[in-house]
């Protein structure tokens, strides 16, 4: 089952080694991870989207929880929330019709074009991970990709439900 | 304010915290640090052989206080030499601070000479570590790593010390911090009352309830708590290698040691139970044998003060976080309400089934007239030290003798490497020991191979006279292995033999010590004797012991605890 798991941490160095060590030396998986400073920069938030049963997902945050720099764990998806990834992709296009087809994709998904080139368009796509991927896809349809980037999801709990330090 | 030298800073700190002992080996790095420790005489160092016996030694001091033990090396080698020994604290959740040197910070990244990442090398081996980064923040660093190590589930911590922040040469204010609390980590020690509740009425209605005692419960000094448990419910306790000493071993409601070489009666009466209290034990996979069959029958308790310890393996029906001795204490006041007079005769068909049990005597060996049992040599070193001294063991089957054929009374009396089963821990574990107990008697049992994993400490021992005393099970093979060739496969002894033994005997006596060689049974008696008479000398007992013989009981993969074979022919 996909799982988010989101971490509120001390800001200092090697934290995130540690995170991604408990990860790979128990075996979990990581599909993405985001990270980034909270608006207390003295704290990070980190998300990491992983695959696991209840019982996995049960070590995952008691064992994230047990690392000295970390101050509270969440799994997200197991109550409302919302969530959301950007991605940046570049796609060429060779004639006026690939264009335009694209620039019509763009808005139909609410995307945004950020950087035009006689041959190239680069796009900015936020939403969910579903979405994005969707959105790949019908890019593949119309235009050559040239290259994307994706941040991973970030996710915070609805409602007042929240990490707080 | 006192101005001193990053150097002068570690020590003072040291001196702040009290620490008594530094294990450690000097070089390149820490060359501002040993001059600092030159200056002054409250912090003893004890010069090692090779970094790896220095965490053992603290380990071992460590183990036997429950003070943390402290680790002193240079940067790279220094450094990756204690990580075999930082792995196997950290497996037993053991105290320890190693105090790496590291290059200048402005060489950290260029491959200088002598560096590694030692935070990173470490990272999957320690609670928690620290790579200081300015002078000022030494104390702080220093005095963070030793509340991580000794609070909450124990562990090694890494300070990394750049060379460039110890310098001698430059003065910085020196300020010990009053506080060392820290926002991310506050263990919980009390047991929630809700949990304490559910598992009070799960104790109190067991009619077949047996305690597994582990080494949490020596950790948190509850050894006298348990006991008042134990006695007030009438159950009968279990203890995890670990756990020895957590409970008096020849008290009646002991059953013995369980798991993969368990006493029968401590396996049988797991698996038959319908409510266990684990009190700091982790379900390890050499106490649960197959987790699928593991006590179909009980209601699970697990205090522990590691939640991730909790339902990691087994699933608890009772989880309760807490330390051991706070969480006992609670059912301890909830019973003083309840009427717990019929306990007795409510167990009676339990223990007169467990005594059924205890009646096929699963420990039994035949000794005969010549060639020694390996077992015999334990026995014979539990009668000569009336069962008081400090044992610590090496890994293999000598491990398993002696946590089967000695009685431990009091916590902390038992020292081995249970988790990682690090071969070389026993002599620089019972030096520590000795160090921390200098007027006890530190014995080491231990076979030809894993004495010869660290025995340049033997040099060390002279230095500092330690009158350790070393049992070496000499069977001229590496027996657990040998064991498990002939069980598993068809008895080919694939490199467990050795047939180029030194002279153990003449060893001892190149250090400087007394050898004592040992190969019939009519000498062991006056050996042992002469061995513990000499109480301010090292004695290396070389003793050959039967190459055939195994360690029984042995659980039988992928059964149930109580599947167990008896001897080479019998099985349950």
């Amino acid at each position: 089952m996909r799982r988010i798991i989101s971490v509120l941490m001390e800001n200092a160095p090697g934290s995130l080694s540690r995170i991604v060590g408990v990860f790979s030396q128990r075996g979990y998986n990581v599909d993405s991870l985001c990270v980034a400073p909270t608006s207390d920069e003295s704290l990070s938030r980190l998300t990491i989207i992983t695959q696991a049963d209840d019982k996995v997902t049960e070590q995952i945050t008691k064992q994230v929880n047990k690392l000295i720099d970390v101050l509270r764990v969440t799994e997200l998806a197991d109550a409302p929330h919302v969530e959301r990834e950007l991605m940046l992709i570049k796609v060429a296009t060779r004639t006026d019709i690939a264009r335009a087809e694209v620039k019509r994709n763009v808005d139909i998904f609410r995307a945004r074009i950020l950087d035009v080139t006689a041959q190239h368009y680069t796009i900015e796509i936020t939403g969910t991970s579903d979405k994005l991927t969707a959105f790949a896809d019908v890019m593949k349809g119309c235009a050559d990709i040239t290259e994307s980037a994706r941040t991973g999801v970030c996710g915070l709990s609805r409602g007042d439900r929240a990490l707080r330090p | 304010m006192r101005m001193m030298s990053g150097a002068a800073m570690v020590v003072e700190a040291l001196k702040d915290i009290g620490v008594t002992h530094v294990f450690g080996y000097p070089g390149g790095a820490v060359l501002d640090i040993y001059d600092a420790l030159f200056a002054q005489d409250t912090v003893k160092h004890v010069l090692v052989r090779h970094e790896q016996a220095a965490a053992h030694m603290a380990d071992g001091f460590a183990r036997s206080t429950g003070r943390t033990g402290t680790v002193l090396v240079t940067s790279g080698p220094g450094a990756t030499n204690t990580l075999t020994g930082i792995a196997t604290a950290y497996m037993d959740s053991i105290p320890m601070v190693v105090l790496s040197g590291q290059v200048p910070s402005m060489h950290i990244g260029e491959d200088a000479f002598q560096e590694t990442d030692m935070v990173g090398c470490s990272r999957p081996v320690v609670k928690h570590s620290f790579l200081v980064k300015k002078t000022t923040d030494i104390p702080m660093a220093i005095a963070k790593a030793y509340y991580i190590a000794n609070t909450g589930r124990p562990g090694p911590v890494v300070v990394d010390l750049p060379k460039d922040l110890v310098n001698v040469q430059e003065e910085h204010p020196y300020v010990f911090p009053d506080d060392v609390t820290m926002r991310s980590y506050n263990p919980t020690l009390k047991g929630h009352n809700k949990q304490i509740s559910k598992a009070m009425a799960s104790l109190t209605k067991a009619k077949r309830p047996i305690l597994y005692v582990g080494g949490g419960a020596i950790t948190a000094e509850a050894n006298n708590l348990v006991t008042q448990l134990a006695e007030k419910l009438n159950a009968p306790v279990t203890c995890t290698l670990m756990g020895l000493g957590a409970f008096p071993g020849t008290h009646p409601q002991f059953v013995g040691m369980l798991g993969m070489h368990g006493l029968l009666e401590a396996n049988k009466s797991m698996h038959n139970a319908d409510c266990i209290i684990a009190l700091g034990a982790r379900f390890d996979d050499r106490v649960t044998n197959n987790v699928d069959k593991f006590c179909p029958h009980a209601d699970i308790i697990h205090v522990d003060i590691d939640p991730a310890s909790i339902s990691k393996t087994v699933n608890a029906h009772i989880p309760v976080v807490g330390s051991v001795d706070k969480v006992i204490e609670q059912l301890l006041e909830r019973m003083g309400d309840i009427d717990l007079s019929d306990q007795k005769a409510k167990l009676a068909d339990w223990w007169e089934q467990i005594n059924e049990w205890r009646a096929v005597k699963c420990l039994n060996y035949e000794q005969g007239d010549e060639i020694i049992k390996p077992q015999k040599v334990i026995e014979a070193v539990y009668e000569h030290t009336n069962g008081e001294a400090y044992i610590s063991s090496d890994v293999g089957q000598h491990q398993m003798f002696a946590a089967l054929y000695y009685a431990y009374d009091k916590p902390r009396q038992w020292i081995n490497s249970g988790g990682l089963g690090t071969m070389g821990f026993g002599l620089p574990a019972a030096m520590g020991v000795q160090f921390a107990h200098p007027e006890s008697c530190s014995v080491v049992i231990t076979g030809d191979g894993s004495i010869q994993m660290n025995i340049q400490e033997l040099s060390t021992c002279l230095q500092y006279g330690l009158p350790v005393k070393i049992i070496s099970l000499n069977n001229r093979a590496l027996g657990m292995v040998r064991q498990w060739q002939d069980m598993i496969y068809k008895g080919r002894h694939s490199h467990s033999y050795m047939d180029s033994m030194p002279d153990f005997v003449k060893l001892a006596e190149a250090y400087g010590h007394i050898g004592i060689r040992v190969d019939k049974l009519e000498d062991l008696d006056d050996a042992m004797k002469r061995c513990f008479a000499e109480k301010n000398k090292l004695v290396f007992m070389d003793i050959l012991v039967d190459q055939n013989e195994h360690v029984y009981p042995m659980q039988i993969k992928y059964g149930a605890m109580d599947d167990m074979r008896l001897s080479k022919t019998e099985r349950t």
